[in-house]
């Protein structure tokens, strides 16, 4: 079927409810309202009230409440409404979510999904654009992911429900729109694997959930440049696919990291470190990394000064060819 | 839904019954159990300050003069009921019938908890205040929302009040209406701050008002009206009658922990005061005064007490030795490429060192 992301994503939701019974779906309107995204719609006409529900309307409640319903036995998917309002819940996430199993010896688990918006892109207004995938990937414990199509939007959701882990679910939600086949009937490669979604032989691009489409239209641009450009989405930011990017980047001898967030301590940087260290004898040029500008999210007004678009790609990857000039 | 007035007691610090009586005094053999396991928590908690002056111990917060909040509080507990502690509850622990040495791995240092959760119901002990609020209303409403006959008691402390997740537990426990007991440990001071620095309200008590939850005000160094009142709430709670904040008000009579020094920021006579209020010694007397203990029980109890700190002594003297690789272990289900590529590194640092002692010549 083609779907949006949004409708993949929902329909990951509902299949996840009806196969297992312990899996429970809160947060702020997702009920009779189905999210402000309306990732939830139908799910509290569908489930009930008891498996898909609204909380009072605080974070740290929401997902400090679904560390006690994990450690019964539940698996809480929650949604936190927009990436810079979990921020209240990061004591719970940093300090219990991600160490119970490790605190306890083995003995705890937490199988629960944290949903979580992110990124720019939609006009939103302060604290509605945050990139925030930093602050989770940095934190030992979790398993952070992010879908770029809605095929990954439907299995990825699926593979973080069922995972024993606690997942922290980046949803790109500019994206939320982008419509793509997804079959339900067709298992999707596992979560925590890169794939390559275009095949190139100069650079790799590696980007992840809103920044895949972008990188994807630069390797279009670039070919007309005569650039091959590969694109990896990386789809598992923690824990990170080595195998799959180094094997490209050792092919290419080239690589440029895109994503959204201010490029300063950003996951990019991790990226950068990780893909140096393993390929420096391969690699042509140095890594470089393409993001936002290290300030607070801009205005809708600023915002497209800010996202790296497909020029600010194709600059880097200009700037890549300095061996053969 | 309002508190009373005055904090209730069933036993006051004379040895005395009181004036009160919504609450039916707990039977002689209850009273008798709480006596018991008061002495022998006193005992462990003075056992554990010993091993922390000896190094054996990185840190240990006293229960002293707390005892009846805890011992009240546990045995209140059902049994499918679970219990959500704070890293001062080290005495409730032992209460609850976890092993001691278990009690003791958080402090000691060898790892963050020490027991298993599913085998004892209690969650582990939790050091950033409030936090296990939240969690205690998850677990009960989780149980609620399976039909189990389960109720939830989560210890906190005045300072944790002041936390935002303090509140958010109590909303959300409300809303929910969840099947769980906040029981409040005032014990007058956060470290170095008193409570009025903390609170303006009335009493914290009172704070449960503002959530459509009863709270109820208790002495707190009288077991017997801890264990009455928490019963109440819990068996309240598993019949659906939803949440209630007990506030205990105690006192700690110890510093904050061994690192503390509470001559910067209180006075002696303050303390001297609340030990003539001692938990044991008022139940003692009680007891005592009703023929429901004679001297050689209470020997008994005694004797109990030292071969529990005997116990604990001797097998806290052997190294509680974790390998190294067990860092490793516990953060996935399965551990990642890169966590087995740290470990390999880890296991190379440690046979390299291992060769070094080698060639150190005798």
């Amino acid at each position: 079927m083609i779907a949006t992301m949004a409708a993949a994503l929902n329909a990951a939701l509902r299949d996840c409810l009806r196969e297992d019974p312990s899996v429970i779906v809160f947060g702020e309107d997702v009920g009779p309202l189905g999210g402000v995204f309306r990732v939830t719609d139908g799910l509290a006409r569908e489930f009930g009230e008891e498996r898909c529900f609204d909380t009072p309307l605080a974070e740290s409640g929401i997902v400090g409440t679904a560390v006690g319903m994990a450690m019964y036995g539940l698996r809480p998917v929650v949604e936190m409404q927009f990436d810079a309002f979990a921020y209240p819940a990061f004591e719970q996430i940093a300090s219990h979510v991600a160490k119970m199993r490790n605190r306890t010896r083995g003995r705890v688990a937490l199988p629960m999904v944290i949903r979580i918006p992110y990124g720019g892109g939609i006009g939103g207004v302060e604290h509605h654009c945050d990139s925030s995938e930093a602050y989770y990937t940095h934190t030992a414990g979790l398993r952070v992911v992010t879908p770029g199509t809605p095929a990954d939007a439907y299995w990825m959701l699926r593979q973080a429900v069922a995972s024993p882990d606690p997942v922290v679910f980046l949803e790109p939600k500019r994206r939320y729109w982008a419509r793509g086949e997804v079959d339900p009937a067709v298992p999707g490669t596992p979560m925590d694997r890169a794939v390559v979604r275009r095949e190139g032989t100069d650079v790799t691009l590696l980007a992840y959930g809103p920044m895949v489409q972008t990188a994807l239209e630069a390797a279009e641009a670039a070919a007309e440049e005569g650039w091959s450009a590969e694109v990896i989405d990386l789809r598992s930011l923690s824990p990170f696919d080595d195998e799959t990017v180094t094997a490209s980047v050792r092919r290419t001898g080239r690589a440029v990291v895109v994503h959204e967030a201010q490029s300063f301590c950003g996951y990019g940087a991790e990226v950068a470190a990780r893909v140096t260290e393993r390929c420096f004898h391969h690699l042509h040029a140095p890594v470089l990394r393409v993001g936002g500008f290290d300030i607070p999210y801009p205005p809708p007004a600023l915002e497209e000064h800010h996202l790296p678009g497909v020029d600010r790609i194709l600059d880097a990857v200009a700037r890549l060819q300095w061996e053969h000039a | 839904m309002l508190p009373s007035p005055q904090p209730l007691g069933l036993i006051d610090p004379d040895g005395k019954r009181t004036a009160y009586r919504g609450h039916p005094l707990p039977p002689p053999e209850v009273l008798r159990e709480l006596h018991r396991r008061m002495v022998i928590g006193r005992r462990f908690d003075r056992q554990a300050g010993a091993l922390t002056r000896q190094g054996r111990l990185a840190v240990y917060p006293s229960s002293h003069g707390q005892e009846a909040c805890q011992i009240g509080g546990v045995l209140a507990l059902g049994p499918g009921d679970w219990l959500f502690p704070t890293y001062r509850d080290s005495v409730a622990l032992l209460t609850r019938g976890i092993d001691p040495v278990e009690v003791l791995t958080l402090l000691r240092g060898s790892w963050h908890s020490g027991y298993d959760p599913y085998r004892y119901k209690t969650g582990p002990q939790c050091t950033p205040l409030a936090t296990n609020a939240l969690h205690a209303v998850g677990l009960a409403d989780a149980a609620r929302r399976r039909g189990d006959d389960v109720a939830v008691l989560v210890l906190m402390g005045d300072g944790a009040t002041s936390e935002g997740d303090a509140h958010e537990a109590f909303n959300f426990a409300a809303v929910y209406g969840a099947p769980v007991v906040f029981l409040i440990q005032n014990n007058g001071w956060a470290i170095s701050v008193p409570l009025e620095k903390q609170s303006k309200a009335p009493t914290l008590a009172h704070k449960a008002v503002g959530y459509g939850i009863p709270g109820r005000l208790v002495d707190g160094n009288d077991a017997a009206i801890v264990y009455a009142v928490v019963h109440d709430a819990l068996e309240k709670a598993r019949g659906g009658g939803g949440p209630t904040v007990v506030e205990a008000v105690t006192y700690r009579i110890e510093a904050h922990t061994n690192a503390d020094d509470p001559t910067r920021y209180r006075d002696d006579e303050e303390v001297a005061a609340w030990r003539r209020r001692d938990p044991i010694d008022r139940m003692e007397a009680y007891l005592r005064g009703n023929g429901l203990i004679d001297d050689a029980a209470l020997d008994g109890v005694r004797a109990e007490a030292e071969e529990v700190a005997a116990g604990v002594r001797e097998r806290m003297r052997a190294d509680d030795h974790v390998a190294p690789a067990e860092l490793f272990a516990h953060v996935y289900a399965e551990q990642t490429p890169q966590l087995r590529e740290q470990a390999a590194l880890l296991a190379a640092e440690l046979a390299a060192d291992a060769d070094v002692d080698q060639e150190v010549p005798a």
